[in-house]
């Protein structure tokens, strides 16, 4: 596993986005290997399927690239590309379920996990007994069990690094929505993560 | 400050976002709150582990197919 790499600066894409728009195709290439990488994670995460992945990835660069007029420099360029990732995810997951709506709210009313019910301690650094396939795996499948809405929240908060505000405009919702998801992914996935880190119980004391 | 109180604010804590008033009511309860603690702590430590860890790597093959794709159907749409 690699480590992840977060977005950085104000709006650090506007002179390659001026490049591009002046005919330079190679800017536009650029700025396909800089988010490859977090397009492709976001699209996994909603679409739970790698070859549905990689359309969204091409899909939604392709889409950036026709609609950069539309594009007015508000917002970052990274999380205007997000939108439209999240959309083409969204539209994909519907093709898979044969035109069921799908939306990021599906399974929100849920308050599992709202409330902490672990209080075991984790041993230190635990992430270090496993090896990096195993925890992969437990990182994948404790972030599945998540709503969808909440997952996505996380990841860009949490993963991406995105404020609070930007991570309510790339997903439509007010700011105490995304606070509150925030709060529960936050508290589920530790509840979760929990069985796997929690330091081991103390062999019972030995009678004499 | 309670716990219920506490976990109310979790997120701004571990944002560090609270207002320089409230912090010595927050290390109160957590010298008081094993439980508190612990929640911060871990909760912390989910963060932290997502975000130092990729779980969706994208491999070399997959990015450059799907690099050429979009080169190509970006110059098809000039």
């Amino acid at each position: 596993m690699t480590t992840i790499q977060p977005i950085a600066g104000e709006n650090p894409d506007l002179a390659v986005l001026e490049k591009v728009r002046a005919g330079d195709a190679s800017a536009y290439d650029a700025l396909v290997r800089k988010y490859e990488r977090q397009i492709f994670r976001i699209a996994q995460h909603i679409t739970q399927n790698r070859e549905d992945a990689e359309d969204v990835m091409q899909d939604a660069f392709v889409k950036a690239f026709e609609k950069l007029d539309q594009f007015q420099g508000n917002s970052k360029f990274y999380t205007w590309l997000v939108r439209i990732a999240v959309n083409e995810s969204l539209m994909r997951l519907r093709k898979r379920r044969t035109g069921k709506l799908v939306s990021m709210d599906d399974e929100i009313l849920t308050e599992e996990g709202s409330v902490p019910r672990d209080f075991a301690d984790w041993a230190p650094n635990p992430e270090q007994n496993y090896n990096q396939a195993e925890l992969a795996e437990i990182l994948r499948k404790t972030i599945q069990g998540l709503p969808p809405g909440f997952r996505l929240v996380f990841v860009l908060r949490d993963v991406d690094g995105l404020s609070t505000e930007e991570t309510a405009e790339t997903l439509g919702l007010s700011i105490p929505a995304v606070k509150s998801r925030l709060l529960r992914a936050r508290l589920q996935l530790r509840e979760r993560l929990s069985r796997y880190f929690k330091r081991p119980a103390d062999p019972p004391a030995k009678r004499s | 400050m309670t716990c219920t109180e506490f976990l109310a604010i979790l997120d701004d804590v571990i944002d560090e976002v609270i207002p320089t008033e409230t912090r010595s009511e927050i290390e109160t309860h957590l010298r008081k709150c094993g439980h508190c603690e612990v929640v911060l702590d871990t909760t912390r430590k989910t963060i932290e582990i997502y975000r130092c860890h990729e779980i969706y790597e994208l491999p070399a093959e997959v990015s450059e197919r799907v690099h050429q794709a979009i080169t190509v159907r970006c110059q098809k749409a000039r």
